[in-house]
């Protein structure tokens, strides 16, 4: 660890922190259907669009059609995207000429876009026609990113609400999130990407003159626009295979820098947007201070991690000095490869610029563990909310009690109802990680993917799952995952994730939007100040170390002492 | 006040081997399905038997260790059940004797032949006629039949001025409860005092009977997901180890799955609720449903009865003030001889005044005349030579002194009117045709009750005052007493409509109250406590029965409210925080045959893989144990804001929770390993 990459990651967060307040203020103004700058220019669009679609703006629904309009519109987007992907072949803009995608691998696909997930079993240069790249996967970035967000500020206003029986419109939530936030900002993104060297043309490869005199072709395409969605919609998923490790979708230190703050600050700010509209600001920074305590821990772990190197290579002569640099770009470094690796997988972006399953045991551990806590620091946009809204009803409910009166979150009380759904929710995640990992551990079909002897083998299925089911993203690397087996199950925890969870989010969301508000009392338990945000980090980590403690013994932690006590496999 | 009754040892046998014995029965499996928790851990330790007689038949060496853990399995399903049934025998144990005490109301019954018996009032029937004098209790709801007398009924209707009570007409109903103050009535009794509640309370504390609370209900669920989160933990643990070629046996899983899932606060959640329930009875206040001992709990309101509450019941001298030409002492020394035969607590309160603060000497002279006070004449006096003192109600002693208003002195008119105004009542004192001057009567406020309500405020509870006075008293006596808000001019409508206006706002309110007219008010608050001595309709409407009917004891209910919910949230807490010790006495334990590196994960620095186990499952265990009297008493509560309470329980039970498990079993891991168990 160096001073120098301390500063650029002090800076780096301190730049999301400066966005946060005025980003979270116009997210609220928008939702809350309130004039903003750009009403001028996409108010006619917007209003277009309702009255192409038949919806009436002013028309608000209960917690059920809210989740069934939502879980419609996903469904419709996976079946368009799944077409696609099958005809690609006989659709315009296919220079390389692919062929169709496998049943299989397209069901994958289409799930892992839909659900804002990005896992990726294919190669995008190898594999997609740029129709698929832009109609196909662009589109879903932008709308799977718009549905998150559409949830969260359906939860919030719960939580803002007294008494009342509907949460917003889906659909104006969802169109107002793709055209006042996602729409104009991944536009600005896009530009600042081109200016920095990303390509961006519907050419299909340059070719070029290798030192040895060799010919080369490398691909291209429109990669600016796709690379500014896929950070700012948290999606993750990379016009090429190795991601933003490519110089082409990652080229310089300074578009690294870029690609972090586009991930951050969206999610960050839609925690001071929650904040703002359920009128508590110090409500939305003690869920941000909580956020960035748990994010800098793992930042400064993985950095640690690397930092010291691989005992095994050091013995024998390796400059310790250098850390592990296995999997590393050499125009990042440690700092900025632990920091994007931390912050990609606190948020369910899923994007990489290194390769997770070459850092050491604990420096993949990290990551793995930030997808298992659940997607919430901040995770992914909208979702990571909700997600962290859940942990804070769990806490209050909890410690709440410790204060002699019906836990209240708030001014709602959290009963049994809400109860109910919490566990349900909260079950989904282990269900979908350790129950398909355990199955593919024994299951020799899968075991047959693994790319690597001992523990690691098993870190790398327990991973793919941890990103499937946090609807992540990112790979380990290692596990061929483009196979039936992962193709299904790995589709399967991606929709339980995603959907398994949310209905039941939203059915909190309508118990409490019914709830009266209690004004807060002496007697009430404060949940905007520092114990609150101690109780929280005690809930988030106990919870998710307690479910996935043995599994993670098994796999990077014993890796982890393997390398210090000189053992391989 | 309350009489605290005796709590029952923690040790008392008489209570804990009827205890052992219901806690055998309670392994039905039938009883258990109600507490998801215990019940996994049942079925687990019958699993494990049964692998133990499977290793027996096969005589491995593994049947020592699958025995012992097998064995404290079923410890742990018994402890869980003996906590319960030692919970429900002290419960018992309360109702009985409280059955047996009765109510202390004794009732003057007139038997046919004319002459009286003393009996409980509890066992009047419809019908029975009562003979009540001065100074004596009405013992149940009735008719004035014979006589007429003053009555306070304060208690109920929260007007401290007596009101006349007589035979025939509009003004025979008496309440049970309620104070004669002069005079002797026959009343016939209408309404048969109940006595069910004692059996009700039974009920609710009775295991098969007992309907969980809300919260309990809420808690339950939370608890019952942990249960299946770590069962599928436990499930995959065996397929994640058999990647590694790990093959783990049924019996280490079931000992870390019982160690994992919430034992401690599942096991004990019952007897928490019935603790509760329990403790209510030791302040002598009866609950007819659970869920009103823990709305209690989240009381933000409480509607405070003025009279009896706030003040003391009666309204008391507390100045002289004489008319023109007469001094301060003069008018003391003569209202003290004219009260001397007014034995009505306002009279005794002018000749404490008098002999008090005005140290005016208790006089020993012969008088001529005694008159005592009574109902029609409002009026009491001596006759002393060739003084005729006489004081009572202001239009009274006009008559007497043969005035009227307009010839009273303007001085003496004013002080009437400054009186009246300021929410007091005036009294005249005269000597013959001569007025001395006006005794000042007031409401005073029950010493120590400011110190309570501000000790309310800061646990965020606000106080509002009930009282039929008008607005100007009422708003002296709030300020005087410290409450938050009034609700002066209260009749029982306006109760029920500032009731239902606070729980609109969502607030939970308290009120006690013992006036049939109280009912609707009862019936709509939260918590409504009615007081044993109050009307059949008032304790029906309420969900709680004060038997000492004191009306300050809204405060100790809430704050028993407040502690049940304290002592489940603490548990829990306590429980799920001692899971990570297990975890590091377990996890290494399972994998260092395949793994030894992991070794490095025991830091306890346990003995062996198989004692380590051993030692979780045995601390799991008795942890059980040794939290039952924490679940009974319930932890520490003083009142303080929300922020320092959980603080403190935070560092207690969540930091202590955390750290305990570790010293726990590492000792126990000692004692198995010198004691060669495994």
């Amino acid at each position: 660890m160096t001073l120098i990459g301390w500063l650029q990651i002090s800076l780096l967060f301190l730049a999301v922190l400066v966005v946060i307040k005025p980003l979270g203020l116009y997210m609220a103004r928008v939702f809350s259907g309130e004039r903003t700058l750009l009403s001028p220019v996409l108010g006619g669009l917007e209003t277009g669009l309702y009255r192409l679609g038949g919806i009436r703006p002013d028309k608000e629904q209960s917690w059920l059609s809210y989740a069934v309009a939502m879980l419609v519109f996903s469904l419709a987007g996976f079946v368009a995207l799944y077409a696609i992907l099958r005809l690609q072949a006989h659709l315009p803009l296919n220079p390389q000429g692919f062929a169709g995608m496998a049943p299989d691998l397209a069901f994958n696909t289409a799930v892992s876009f839909v659900t804002n997930t990005n896992w990726q079993n294919y190669a995008g240069e190898s594999t997609l026609s740029h129709f698929s790249q832009m109609a196909g996967l662009t589109v879903q970035n932008f709308l799977s990113a718009a549905t998150g967000m559409a949830l969260a500020i359906a939860f919030t206003r719960a939580l803002a609400r007294s008494r009342v029986a509907t949460l917003g419109n889906f659909w104006v939530d969802m169109t107002r999130a793709t055209l006042y936030v996602l729409l104009p900002i991944s536009f600005v993104v896009a530009l600042a990407f081109v200016a920095m060297g990303l390509p961006q043309t519907l050419d299909a490869s340059v070719t070029a003159t290798t030192l040895e005199g060799g010919q080369q072709v490398i691909a291209l395409g429109p990669v600016a626009s796709q690379e500014a969605i896929k950070q700012l919609g948290t999606n993750g998923g990379g016009f090429f295979n190795v991601n933003a490790a490519h110089p082409f979708e990652n080229p310089t230190a300074l578009s690294n820098y870029l690609n972090i703050f586009a991930m951050l600050s969206i999610s960050a700010a839609m925690v001071y947007t929650f904040g703002q509209m359920v009128g508590n600001r110090r409500q939305g920074w003690a869920l941000i201070t909580a956020i960035t305590i748990l994010l800098v821990a793992g930042v400064a772990a993985t950095y640690w991690a690397e930092g010291q190197g691989n005992t095994i290579l050091t013995a024998l002569g390796l400059d310790p000095a250098q850390g592990n640099t296995e999997g590393k770009e050499v125009r990042f470094g440690q700092a900025m490869t632990a920091l994007y690796a931390a912050v990609t997988t606190g948020l369910s972006d899923g994007g990489v610029n290194g390769m997770h399953g070459s850092f050491t045991g604990l420096g993949g551990l990290v990551p793995m563990f930030l997808m298992q806590l659940g997607e919430v620091l901040p995770g992914g946009v909208g979702s990571g909310l909700y997600g962290m809204l859940v942990f804070a009803l769990l806490s209050v409910f909890v410690a709440g009690l410790m204060v002699g009166r019906t836990p209240e979150f708030l001014g709602k009380k959290i009963e049994g109802r809400e109860m109910k759904f919490a566990i349900l929710a909260i079950l989904i995640l282990p269900l979908a990680i350790l129950g398909f990992t355990a199955v593919s551990a024994m299951l020799p079909i899968a075991v047959a993917s693994v790319g690597t002897a001992g523990p690691h083998g098993l870190s790398e299925i327990l991973y793919a799952y941890t990103s499937a089911a946090g609807n992540n993203g990112s790979a380990f690397g290692g596990l061929t995952g483009n196979t039936p087996w992962y193709n299904t199950t790995l589709g399967i925890a991606m929709l339980l994730g995603r959907f398994a969870y949310v209905v039941p989010v939203m059915a909190i969301a309508g118990s409490l939007a019914a709830k009266v508000k209690v004004p807060a009392s002496a007697g009430t338990f404060p949940t905007d100040g520092p114990l609150f945000v101690g109780l929280l980090l005690g809930i988030i980590l106990i919870l998710g170390g307690l479910q996935f403690f043995p599994a993670l013994a098994l796999g990077p932690i014993v890796e982890h002492l393997a390398m210090l006590a000189g053992q391989t496999f | 006040m309350s009489k605290d009754r005796k709590a029952p040892g923690l040790l008392d046998p008489q209570i804990l081997l009827p205890a052992a014995r219901d806690a055998f029965r309670k392994l039905d499996p039938r009883q258990l399905l109600r507490n998801p928790v215990i019940f996994v851990t049942e079925v687990v330790a019958a699993v494990v038997t049964l692998l133990f007689l499977r290793d027996l038949a096969t005589s491995t060496a593994d049947a020592i260790f699958s025995g012992q853990i097998a064995a404290w399995l079923w410890f742990t399903v018994l402890f869980a059940t003996f906590a319960e049934a030692v919970a429900e025998g002290r419960g018992r144990a309360q109702a009985d004797s409280l059955k047996k005490t009765k109510s202390e109301l004794l009732a003057r019954r007139l038997t046919a032949g004319g002459a009286t018996e003393t009996v409980p009032a509890t066992t009047l029937k419809v019908g029975d006629v009562v003979l009540v004098s001065a100074g004596e209790l009405i013992p149940g709801d009735g008719e004035v039949i014979d006589g007429v007398a003053s009555v306070n009924e304060s208690a109920i209707t929260g007007e401290s001025a007596p009101v006349i009570r007589e035979s025939g007409g509009d003004r025979s109903a008496v309440t049970g409860g309620t104070q004669v103050l002069s005079d002797e009535i026959k009343v016939k009794i209408t309404v048969a005092p109940g006595s069910s509640f004692v059996d009700r309370m039974i009920a609710l504390i009775e295991g098969a009977q007992r309907q969980k609370t809300p919260n309990e209900i809420a808690l339950s669920i939370l608890l019952s997901g942990l249960t299946l989160i770590f069962l599928f933990v436990c499930v995959a643990i065996w397929g994640l180890a058999g990647y590694s070629g790990t093959v783990l046996s049924v019996t280490v899983l079931a000992a870390l799955l019982v160690t994992l899932i919430p034992t401690t606060i599942g096991g004990l959640l019952s007897a928490i609720g019935i603790a509760g329930m329990d403790r209510l009875v030791r302040f002598n206040v009866i609950a007819t449903s659970g869920r009103a001992v823990e709305a209690a709990g989240d009381v933000d309101t409480l509607l405070l009865d003025k009279t009896g509450t706030v003040t003391f019941g009666n309204r008391m001298a507390s100045d002289f003030l004489p008319a023109p030409g007469v001094t301060q002492s003069e008018l003391a020394e003569a209202a003290l001889l004219a009260s001397l035969s007014d034995e009505t607590p306002e009279g005794r309160s002018i000749v404490a005044l008098a002999t008090g603060e005005f140290a005016i000497p208790m006089p020993k002279a012969e008088f001529d005349a005694v008159i005592g006070f009574a109902a029609e004449t409002r009026l009491s006096g001596v006759d002393q030579g060739k003084r005729r003192l006489r004081k009572g109600a202001v239009d009274a002693i006009l008559r007497f002194a043969g005035r009227t208003e307009d010839t009273a002195p303007s001085e003496f008119r004013r002080d009437v009117d400054a009186i009246a105004r300021s929410g007091g009542t005036p009294l005249a004192v005269a000597d013959g045709t001569t007025l001395l001057g006006v005794i000042h009567l007031k409401d005073i406020v029950k010493p120590g009750i400011k110190e309570r309500f501000a000790a309310l405020r800061a646990m965020g509870i606000r106080t509002v005052m009930v009282t039929g006075d008008n607005p100007v008293t009422a708003a002296a006596i709030a300020s005087e007493a410290g409450v938050d808000d009034y609700l002066a001019e209260a009749t029982p409508e306006d109760k029920l409509a500032f009731i239902r206006r606070e729980q609109q706002g969502g607030r939970l309110i308290a009120m006690c109250g013992d006036g049939t007219n109280d009912a609707p008010a009862l019936a709509q608050a939260d918590v409504g406590v009615a007081m044993q001595t109050g009307t059949q309709a008032a304790r029906e409407a309420a969900n709680m029965v004060d038997l000492d009917s004191s009306p300050t004891k809204l405060i100790e209910i809430v704050e028993i409210g407040k502690q049940l919910l304290m002592t489940r949230g603490s548990l829990t807490t306590f429980s799920i925080a001692n899971d990570v010790a297990k975890y590091f006495a377990i996890i290494p334990a399972l994998f260092v045959a395949t793994y030894p590196t992991l070794d490095a994960l025991n830091i306890m620095g346990l003995a062996s893989p198989q004692s380590a186990i051993l030692s979780a499952v045995i601390f799991n265990a008795l942890i059980i144990v040794a939290l039952i009297p924490l679940a009974l008493r319930g932890v520490a509560y003083r009142p303080s804001g929300a922020a320092s309470l959980l603080r403190r329980n935070l560092l207690v039970y969540g930091l202590g929770g955390l750290v305990l498990p570790f010293a726990g079993i590492k000792l126990i891991d000692v004692a198995v390993s010198a004691l060669q168990l495994v």
